[in-house]
């Protein structure tokens, strides 16, 4: 791959991360003027109490001032204190994010199986099984996460008691190592499950769609003319050429990844970067939803550098040009 | 014994609107080592005669009569006995201008898939048999490695070239190879499928429609227009003195080079060619014919002798063919 079109790309992330943070600092300061009003509303606070305050988050002096001591924090890979508990942001996120890497990673992945049934689907366009898993793909894509958590939580869990209703591990578990990790596997079945069910279908009808497209091209029909047998002429000649959409909409999920399920993850109780941002909307933490934001967005323009690099490896064309 | 037959081949397409006769009655016989053209308009049935003799056609296709390749009928083979004679029995140069090559995938390893496939020849011997291949289509042995947007159309054509000959088949079919090439390299491409073909003493069918391109490269020629061959015979003498006004139609809407009578004065054929689905009555070119006589409108004549040229199996199928010349 040429090194021109590897820095091209690593630029255009840089500079869009750096978009990212100066956007970042700036709406929140546009969204609440004087956080530390708001936060101690009804408290009589004195002056030099209110003075101290806005000294500890940094929210003296000008906004040009502000933004620069933001940016030098930023770089030492402080994001600030939140507003709660007197804890730095950092903590907070890092806290959040195992349990939702876990959980959305997972059912990621378990989503992504669609893609296999969406090719072979496209490839038999308009046979039996493809008629069929179009219809129940159409149906899990058209069903609200929500809906499904909350079904499945109250078939699996409530009534049949095969799963735990919530939370990422028993309470009072003294587990460690392994066994710890079974438990919190356990925890996480039912809610990676749903979500799977509800982007299962996604995949399926990109890749399907995609699979279609290239079913015209002549390649195909001069693979088969060599004697290769049908499902070589798909899995060797077919599935290269069909991947690009379904590899940029994985790309754009995984950077989802990190931004949790809100949805799901509060039907669950799972302690994750969803949750943490649910409740920091509430207060409002101003300091961890702008340091959420930026994680998310770095993650998405990272998971995108990443689609754009593969582009490149699995079709020789985006590269030339 | 012919490396090709095909006996009343006829094949009917199945679309959403309905039954399309693309091929109605087809015979054809190309012994081995001979050169055939078959030329037409777009549409007349030439590219399914390709496909149909690897029996490439969509499924739901019906197609009935039969398609010898050295005496094996294709249509009753087994799957796999198919799959072995794809490409040794028969192999087909595509449009090299259109994406008959993988854009993902590199030139060399496309070639390489066909050795494998047919075992051709030890998989130590592979990339050398590749660069000889690409070597003999004139492109250096270096080019196995580049992708197809890394070449031109010519060169991509002689890829597909060096790709058809790569299992050493028998019979070689040329599907339009020149089309949306620009004339230079046109000429080239003609030139090496012709070395090419004397070289190994190759059988070859030439489908193209450009009537000019096959007096050169043919020695046989047969015409195609709705469905069926209209006329067929010596490409020279055929080309010479054209018995079907169709076949009249097609030489002359090429202007020949050299002569400026015919660049001055190049005769286009009004109309468009029949819808398949919709054949006129009677003779199928009657309505753009221009000798067309009321005889035309109802009897459908087949293939009859021409009478000074019945030894070398010259026939046409029109009214006017085995009467005196007035």
């Amino acid at each position: 791959m040429r090194a021109t079109f590897i820095l091209r790309k690593l630029a255009g992330a840089v500079s869009t991360l750096a978009f990212v943070v100066v956007f970042n600092f700036f709406l929140f300061r546009v969204v609440n003027k004087n956080p530390v009003d708001s936060m101690f509303r009804g408290r009589n606070l004195t002056a030099s109490q209110k003075a101290e305050l806005t000294r500890k988050f940094h929210l003296d002096g000008s906004k040009w001032d502000q933004f620069v001591g933001y940016v030098r924090q930023l770089l030492r890979g402080d994001l600030g204190l939140s507003f709660k508990g007197n804890r730095p942001v950092v903590d907070v996120i890092a806290e959040a994010l195992w349990p939702t890497i876990l959980l959305v990673g997972f059912s990621t992945l378990l989503a992504m199986l669609g893609i296999g049934l969406g090719y072979r689907a496209g490839w038999r366009r308009g046979s039996r099984f493809d008629t069929t898993s179009t219809s129940l793909s159409m149906l899990t894509y058209s069903m609200p996460e929500f809906w499904i958590g909350m079904v499945l939580l109250g078939i699996f869990a409530a009534k049949l008691g095969w799963f735990p209703v919530g939370g990422l591990e028993d309470p009072g578990s003294t587990a460690t190592g392994f066994s710890k990790l079974l438990d919190q596997f356990h925890h996480m079945l039912l809610p990676a499950i749903v979500l799977a069910i509800a982007y299962v279908g996604e995949y399926m009808i990109v890749a399907r769609s995609a699979m279609i497209e290239t079913l015209r091209e002549d390649y195909l029909q001069l693979a088969r003319a060599k004697g290769m047998r049908d499902d070589d002429v798909r899995r060797k000649h077919a599935v290269p050429n069909a991947r690009l959409p379904v590899v940029s909409l994985s790309a754009i999920n995984f950077g989802f990844v990190v931004s949790g399920a809100i949805a799901v993850e509060s039907i669950f109780s799972w302690p994750g970067i969803g949750q943490a941002t649910y409740i920091a909307i509430r207060g409002p933490d101003l300091p961890v939803l702008q340091g959420l934001f930026l994680l998310i967005s770095a993650a998405v323009i990272v998971a995108n550098l990443i689609a754009d690099l593969l582009y490149g490896r699995l079709d020789p064309r985006v590269v030339g040009r | 014994m012919s490396v090709l037959e095909l006996h009343d081949l006829c094949v009917t397409y199945r679309t959403e609107g309905g039954k399309v006769p693309a091929v109605r009655g087809v015979n054809l016989t190309i012994e081995e080592g001979d050169t055939v053209g078959l030329a037409g308009e777009s549409g007349c049935g030439k590219s399914t005669i390709a496909a149909a003799v690897l029996r490439l056609l969509p499924k739901g296709t019906r197609v009935t009569g039969k398609v010898l390749l050295n005496g094996e009928d294709v249509y009753s083979m087994k799957p796999g006995r198919l799959r072995a004679v794809r490409w040794t029995g028969a192999a087909i140069v595509f449009q090299g201008a259109l994406h008959s090559l993988n854009p993902v995938r590199r030139v060399g390893l496309q070639i390489e898939e066909a050795l494998r496939l047919h075992q051709t020849v030890p998989v130590g011997k592979m990339a050398a048999r590749v660069d000889d291949l690409l070597e003999r289509v004139g492109l250096p042995g270096a080019h196995a490695s580049r992708y197809p947007h890394q070449m031109s159309g010519g060169q991509r054509q002689r890829v597909l070239i060096a790709l058809a000959l790569a299992c050493d088949p028998q019979l070689l079919i040329a599907d339009e190879p020149t089309t949306a090439l620009d004339v230079m390299v046109q000429a080239q491409v003609l030139a090496l499928l012709e070395e090419l073909q004397r070289e190994r003493g190759l059988s070859l069918l030439f489908i193209t429609h450009d009537l000019s391109v096959l007096t050169h490269t043919c020695r046989r020629l047969a015409v195609m227009y709705a469905g069926r061959i209209v006329e067929e015979g010596l490409s020279a003498e055929v080309f010479a003195r054209p018995e079907h006004p169709y076949t009249r139609a097609l030489a002359a809407a090429f202007p020949t080079i050299g002569d400026t009578a015919s660049r001055m004065n190049p005769q286009g054929l009004p109309g468009d060619p029949p819808d398949p689905s919709a054949l006129p009555t009677g003779c199928p070119f009657h309505p753009r014919c221009d000798r067309a006589v009321d005889e035309c409108a109802t009897a459908d004549v087949t293939l009859r002798p021409v009478a000074d040229g019945a030894a070398a199996g010259w026939r046409a199928a029109c009214v006017h063919v085995g009467v005196d010349r007035g």
